[in-house]
């Protein structure tokens, strides 16, 4: 599928700067030009795509659909309406007390909490482009696993009270927002994609550079001692430190394959990329105020255990 | 006419802020813009994805950030 830049990248590190791409410096640059441009043909034309499919699902829709939903079931389609409403963690607070006074069950409302940010398309897309569909789809169906599973696991710990009490307390409107036209689909699906590129794309771009570099100069199975599927303590250590790299999946993911290719273990892979994108410190803080601290630690908690189950379950599997 | 931009203060709600403010500039219009900020008064709109746009207690849209000329086409 992606012959054609293979022959773009060979064409400039060996005709155009004369260099062998069995060298270090050779291999490492036919590398960073080939997923470089890879990576931005798939991130500008996929996103655009997902922006116009989620200008029907603003989470005002989302919400009314939800409300509907007991336990399980409710899960299950939060889980996967998480996928397609657009969310961003500014507006967490808003958009938490618009389920739960609609009516939400709390653990439902921590489904879509969960998968919203885990499950997105940049992870996606990166996923794919560095690790193939076949990674993209295990990540797609463990992370919404992970979401349903923690979200019935929370629903049944009856923790309402340990939501903050002015948020039952509010008095919720119902916005009546128009349909949009295509036209107007198509404006906000451009601008989505131009203002998400605008952001990752240095990320994008540094992280490609260091995997390159991993590539070329790192030894071969350097990692294998430490992240490799025989040291159990891989899985929590990758989870714990992708907790502070929130908001970076696009720079973290060429790192990571780099990795990969020196013995990181598949399962240690995915555990880290969910926590990277599911335990983020500045939504945990986002989330503190309409949560008290007894719920907000059972849900990182919760999330966290999941998480490394799911890395030691495809480190066994893979 | 009464224009208020709902937004928790997010890069994206100054943007709007200052792309509604540029509209209203524009068409001449002697309207003030209102940022608000305060959770309670988001909710009683039903907004649950910030910025949003309200004319004249309307929800024109919400989570997105619209052009100047967009706007001004709603003004």
């Amino acid at each position: 599928m992606f012959s054609f830049l293979e022959q773009f990248a060979d064409l400039i590190v060996k005709q155009w700067l004369g260099l062998d791409i069995t060298t270090r410096l050779g291999g490492a640059l036919h590398f960073f030009i080939y997923d470089t441009v890879k990576i931005f043909l798939l991130l500008s034309t996929i996103i655009y795509v997902v922006a116009i499919i989620r200008s029907w699902f603003p989470p005002e829709k989302t919400k009314r659909i939800l409300s509907h939903e007991r336990e399980y079931v409710g899960n299950v389609m939060a889980a996967l309406l998480g996928i397609v409403t657009p969310f961003c963690s500014c507006s967490a607070v808003p958009l938490f007390i618009g389920f739960v006074e609609s009516g939400v069950p709390l653990g439902v409302t921590f489904s879509f909490l969960i998968s919203s940010p885990m499950v997105n398309e940049v992870a996606l897309i990166m996923l794919w482009g560095m690790f193939g569909w076949r990674i993209a789809l295990i990540y797609i169906g463990t992370g919404l696993a992970v979401a349903i599973v923690a979200g019935i696991v929370i629903g049944k710990l009856n923790m309402e009270k340990y939501v903050q009490d002015y948020v039952w307390e509010m008095r919720v409107g119902n916005a009546e927002i128009a349909e949009q036209s295509w036209p107007e689909r198509l404006t906000y699906a451009r601008g989505y994609t131009l203002g998400l590129l605008k952001k990752i794309w240095p990320y994008v771009v540094v992280g490609i550079g260091i995997g390159a570099f991993i590539h070329g100069y790192v030894p071969q199975d350097f990692l294998a001692r430490w992240a490799g599927r025989d040291n159990p303590l891989a899985v929590p250590v990758a989870v714990a430190l992708g907790v502070p790299l929130y908001s970076n999946a696009a720079g973290v993911i060429p790192i990571v394959q780099a990795l990969t290719a020196k013995g990181m273990a598949i399962g240690t892979v995915l555990a880290f990329m969910m926590a990277v994108t599911a335990l983020s410190l500045p939504e945990a803080i986002i989330l503190g105020n309409v949560l008290k601290k007894p719920l907000l630690a059972t849900f990182f908690g919760i999330v966290a255990i999941a998480i490394v189950i799911v890395g030691y379950l495809f480190n066994a599997l893979l | 006419m009464k224009i208020e931009v709902l937004g928790t203060g997010c890069a994206k709600c100054k943007t709007l802020y200052e792309n509604v403010k540029k509209a209203v500039e524009e068409s001449g219009a002697s309207t003030e813009v209102v940022k608000v900020e305060d959770i309670p008064s988001i909710m009683k709109y039903g907004v649950m994805s910030t910025p949003a746009l309200v004319i004249d207690g309307q929800v024109k849209f919400s989570g997105k950030v619209a052009s100047v000329a967009e706007i001004m086409g709603m003004l």
